[in-house]
């Protein structure tokens, strides 16, 4: 329902901010997220960066892999 | 208001709805046999014969324009038939008050494309209309050429096991010539394939090469259809090995568009016979155009009519023809 | 290599002992494309059934809002819309064919865009604020730049929804489901804890990303809890959504809208799952700005449109499924919408 990929912030401007991936680039509203930095990836959805991306793992999904016998 | 009888942009889209206005309304008036195998160019005793017409926003765009476009998109049509391209026709429409320098560049830029292809524009016409009775400049093309392959490229003598093969990364000019326009606040540097493809193509022509189609409007999807509908055979194709760049795949994700079903002006999808199939590749990896060429998959005697893809996942689905005007999904 | 990979996981999908008439739901029309690209609905082992949830923007909206947004079209305001919503038939025509007609319709990526066209045009332009909590925030934060701007001939057509009062309602039927597969963009805004309520009732449910690696691994996990008999929500989408969502998003959100009850097709009126502008924002609501006089609807006659959206037939299982009602004829909107569920039965097979 919510089509959204993630790209990089390259330019801020208060709370408008440039973003870019592979190339290509757009405007993006920064106002819904906390502290924004240049160089942060973000996930952009309708022209608004709504998330940061983290290199976080999921800890519960491994956990269950595991128990799975090593899908993970 | 009856809104139901009128032409909507979907109808000229390449998909379906192109299809329907073809079958339904076209094809019940004009009814010539030629007309009626709705290859690219009606073939003639000795020649190949075309037409094309061009409307693009914006005219220039990275990687071409307007009357590039023009010569190749004709060009090419000759050239997925087998037939050298040799004389165009050339028909301007322009509306009152286009800028005179822009008309030169696009002058200079179809010569330029007319020596790269090695064809001649040898009649033409210009037509001034009203300001707002166009969207600056329109351009028609018809073309003619010499059937030179050793066997004839017909879609009749197309057999399951034959090789399917792409000469190159796919979407480019869809997605350039959309980010040129601005549309949807996208920038980008991508520049469209626009290309004449005969030099590239008749490497092959000592080759048993059924079927070419340049895989314009509607994209890989609509050709792939296209080749398969109605037949005896279907064609089954792997993701895995599909040339879509990074550029293009990035604007597919952000607007929900699927790159099999953008359009390219630069590439030639091959069917050819097995046997014939690692030679072409070589031949085509030779040529400046054919670097990126990949073989992506094959016709097989399954899924007769269908276009199928084998999914990186190890699944598979039916790929279709777009269903009208690409547009964006967001929500 | 990464394909290796994901065959692996492909093969210990197909192969999970499951138990026979197990029905998961991928609430998230994104999650329902991004299946059937990757052909993953072939993938599910025997028993094992996979329904679409009412996801799909498009497909929930009532009819009147396209009838809305046509009879605004024809009084000379320009709409601007996702492109989702244009081929959208409403009762009698869709905003694409207005637009044949004349009418000034344009498809826009952002509600920002929309907002631009307002400043560019110096004309009433309308913006159809449609979408769930992923969007609602981009819709909030896009009002609050026309009134920091001062556009004054911004206002926004909206038929915003919530999810989780959806399969609340979803859960209340007696559809039988043994677990989700939750919106990964949605969650990346409300969180974890929204979900919490399902695992109360025992169902499990998993947060997932749309990649074709994210929803192998969600889809083994939901079938290994509903085995072992864990009802939990699982984050498996932790590199975007954090379990507490984005807080500053659901602020500007709250700023600007309200929860309000809501229409949904298939489901009814949902006691507080939609969203309506609160009263310092009222001048933006074109529902107050013009007058808008729509017809009366006749019902779309055997479209089954709502029992697709609540899973209780599958998409074939509709009398016009393919026949009259196909990706370029569409009758409802399940089969408009690139993300509906029965245009992704015809397109991806």
């Amino acid at each position: 329902m919510c089509l959204a990929v993630p790209m990089k912030v390259v330019e801020i401007n208060g709370d408008m901010g440039v973003v870019e991936s592979a190339g290509l680039r757009r405007e993006a509203g920064l106002m819904l997220l906390d502290r924004v930095k240049l160089g942060d990836w973000v996930i952009v959805h309708a022209g608004f960066a709504i998330s940061k991306l983290t290199k976080k793992q999921a800890r519960e999904t491994l956990a269950i892999f595991a128990e799975m016998g090593g899908l993970g | 208001m009856n809104n139901k009888g009128r032409i909507l942009l979907a109808h000229g889209g390449g998909g379906s709805r192109s299809t329907e206005l073809t079958r339904g309304l076209f094809q019940r008036y004009l009814r010539d046999p030629l007309l009626l195998e709705m290859d690219d160019a009606a073939r003639l005793p000795g020649q190949a014969f075309t037409t094309d017409s061009f409307v693009v926003r914006p005219l220039f765009f990275p990687g071409g324009d307007i009357g590039r476009l023009a010569v190749c998109g004709t060009v090419n049509d000759l050239a997925v038939m087998g037939a050298e391209p040799l004389y165009l026709s050339i028909g301007f429409i322009i509306e009152e008050g286009f800028p005179i320098a822009d008309l030169e560049r696009v002058l200079a830029s179809i010569a330029r494309a007319c020596r790269e292809a090695g064809v001649r524009i040898v009649c033409a016409d210009t037509k001034v209309v009203e300001r707002g009775k166009a969207d600056g400049l329109f351009i028609n093309t018809a073309g003619i050429g010499r059937p030179a392959f050793r066997r004839p490229v017909l879609a009749a003598r197309v057999k399951p096991g034959d090789a399917v093969l792409i000469s190159g990364p796919i979407g480019l000019h869809g997605i350039a010539v959309l980010t040129a326009r601005g549309e949807f606040g996208l920038k980008s540097a991508m520049k469209s394939d626009v290309a004449p493809l005969w030099g590239l193509v008749r490497t092959c022509r000592g080759l048993d090469v059924p079927f070419m189609r340049d895989p314009t409007r509607g994209g890989l999807a609509q050709t792939l259809n296209e080749l398969v509908q109605g037949r005896k055979f279907g064609v089954r194709i792997d993701e895995a090995v599909l040339p879509v760049p990074r550029s293009v795949a990035a604007v597919c994700d952000l607007l929900g568009l699927d790159p099999l079903q953008v359009a390219n002006e630069g590439k030639v999808v091959m069917v050819v016979a097995a046997g014939d199939a690692e030679k072409a590749l070589l031949l085509l990896h030779r040529h400046r155009l054919g670097r990126g060429a990949r073989r992506i998959g094959e016709i097989s005697r399954e899924n007769r009519g269908r276009v199928v893809m084998a999914t990186r996942a190890g699944s598979e689905r039916i790929v279709m023809p777009p269903a009208g005007e690409i547009l964006p999904r967001i929500c | 290599m990464a394909e290796t990979k994901l065959k692996r996981l492909a093969a210990a999908l197909r192969a999970f002992p499951a138990r026979p008439g197990t029905q998961f739901m991928e609430v998230c029309g994104t999650h329902t494309v991004a299946i059937r690209r990757a052909g993953i609905h072939k993938l599910l082992p025997d028993g094992v059934k996979l329904v679409s949830g009412p996801g799909c923007p498009v497909c929930v909206s009532p009819d009147r809002l396209i009838d809305e947004a046509a009879a605004l079209a024809r009084q000379g305001v320009v709409i601007t819309s996702f492109g989702d919503m244009l081929r959208v038939p409403g009762s009698r025509t869709s905003l694409d064919r207005e637009r044949a007609a004349g009418a000034d319709v344009r498809a826009v990526y952002s509600p920002l865009d929309a907002l631009a066209v307002a400043a560019a045009t110096g004309k009433e332009t309308v913006f159809l604020a449609v979408g769930f909590e992923t969007t609602a925030p981009a819709i909030a934060a896009a009002a609050l730049k026309a009134r920091e701007r001062k556009i004054a001939n911004f206002s926004l057509l909206t038929a915003l929804r919530l999810v989780p009062p959806a399969l609340k309602a979803l859960i209340s039927s007696n559809i039988e489901l043994a677990g989700f597969l939750l919106p990964g963009h949605v969650s990346a805004i409300i969180g974890k804890p929204a979900y919490e309520f399902l695992a109360a009732r025992g169902l499990p449910g998993v947060i997932a990303g749309f990649d074709p690696e994210a929803i192998l691994t969600s889809l083994l996990l939901l079938l290994e809890m509903h085995e072992k008999g864990v009802r939990r929500i699982v984050n498996n989408y932790p590199g975007v959504v954090r379990d507490e969502g984005n807080e500053r998003s659901r602020a500007v959100l709250a700023e600007v809208f309200a929860p309000a009850d809501a229409e949904w097709r298939g489901l009814g009126v949902i006691p507080r799952s939609g969203l309506e502008l609160r009263p310092a924002y009222a001048g933006l609501d074109a529902r107050r700005r013009f007058r808008i006089v729509t017809e009366e609807a006749p019902p779309r006659r055997g479209c089954r449109c709502g029992d697709v959206l609540r899973g209780r037939i599958d998409p074939p299982a509709c009398p016009l499924f393919n026949k009259a009602c196909r990706p370029d004829s569409p009758v409802g909107p399940c089969m408009v919408s690139a993300e509906g569920s029965c245009s992704a039965w015809v397109l991806y097979e």
